[in-house]
């Protein structure tokens, strides 16, 4: 099954955040190994330079490493992954702040909103 | 460094009327590039050029930095728009056939695409149907291990499922040396597996960039683009 994609953004912006979704919610575990480009592009349905060009960015973020002996794997630095998921959260908290500021409901109403909601 | 394919000032003419007009463009290896454009814009003759089919008035094409020949044909294996093969034959008659003509086809791989797609070798070509004739032609040309791929509109007859398959297929059988042309207008199938595009108007390279930057830059699909540049 392929990821789903948008048609409109950058292909290898999408690959980073979907990997970092699943770096942060565990599926993608700490210091575990990754699939190979050709297999990661085969799996997104991507050309695999797109691939190797997400990956080279997550290198560089430091969420992934690659050891010449291992192979590529995801980083076991706890924290940097605790950061990302604030990042991750924090984005989309904002995100829907804007929707709902666009639907003219203030943050006090927000927040009763969200207490309904987690009440039920 | 040279590179896998460069065309230099092409022009092509049908009687008086120029099919395509002063093409230069150069393609790297390890590339999936969208030959795009609406119809009679030129992109099959471009292709059929390229292959040695048709003679240009003027420029020309080098191949590895060989010329349009035997060497050129060697590295090249191309998907036509329409099909040249005998339809009384089987698939494993147009097997031995492709393996006795090319020193680089892996009949091994062949076979094993065809077992993916659940087309029995046995059948002879005309008893198949239409979207299963393309699936075998393209199995066969993308068993080939070549430089340069060619191919003019080859998922247009099949259906959906299929199409993923065969995409999936092209992006996991090519290798960082070869590179991939494929001139289509079921844009927003293939985009995802393209590296660059080239938009071909009225004989004319109107466009060649890469996907990232369209999307990036613009904030388009290239599906979107090409509507917008194309529109009628």
């Amino acid at each position: 099954m392929s990821w789903n994609l948008d048609s409109d953004r950058p292909i290898f912006v999408q690959i980073i955040e979907h990997i970092e979704l699943d770096i942060v919610s565990g599926k993608l575990p700490p210091g575990s190994r990754t699939a190979s480009v050709r297999e990661l592009a085969a799996e997104a349905a991507v050309n695999p330079n797109t691939m190797q060009r997400a990956l080279s960015e997550l290198e560089r973020m430091g969420l992934m490493k690659t050891d010449r002996t291992i192979g590529r794997y995801i980083t076991d630095d706890k924290e940097l992954i605790d950061d990302l998921k604030n990042k991750i959260a924090s984005a989309k908290t904002e995100a829907y702040l804007e929707d709902m500021s666009r639907l003219g409901i203030d943050k006090k109403e927000v927040i009763s909103i969200i207490e309904k909601k987690s009440g039920d | 460094m040279s590179s896998l394919l460069s065309v230099r000032n092409l022009t092509k003419k049908y009687n008086y009327f120029p099919a395509l007009s002063n093409i230069s463009f150069d393609l790297e290896s390890g590339r999936i590039v969208g030959l795009l454009g609406p119809n009679g814009s030129g992109k099959t003759t471009l292709i059929k050029t390229i292959c040695g089919l048709l003679q240009p008035e003027e420029g020309g094409v080098l191949v590895m930095g060989n010329p349009v020949g035997v060497e050129s044909k060697k590295v090249i294996s191309y998907l036509p728009d329409s099909t040249y093969l005998g339809t009384g034959m089987t698939v494993r008659e147009i097997i031995n056939y492709f393996k006795d003509f090319y020193a680089d086809f892996d009949e091994a791989r062949a076979y094993d695409m065809l077992a993916k797609l659940g087309i029995n070798a046995s059948t002879r070509l005309k008893t198949m149907s239409k979207g299963t004739k393309e699936k075998v032609q393209l199995i066969l040309v993308m068993s080939r291990r070549a430089r340069l791929y060619i191919l003019d509109e080859p998922i247009a007859g099949v259906d959906p499922a299929a199409r993923d398959y065969i995409l999936n297929t092209i992006i996991s059988n090519y290798d960082r040396e070869s590179s991939i042309l494929i001139s289509t207008h079921l844009i927003s199938d293939v985009e995802n597996i393209l590296d660059d595009v080239i938009f071909l108007k009225e004989g004319h390279i109107v466009r060649f960039s890469s996907v990232d930057e369209i999307r990036g830059v613009e904030g388009k699909s290239i599906d979107g683009l090409f509507r917008e540049v194309f529109r009628c």
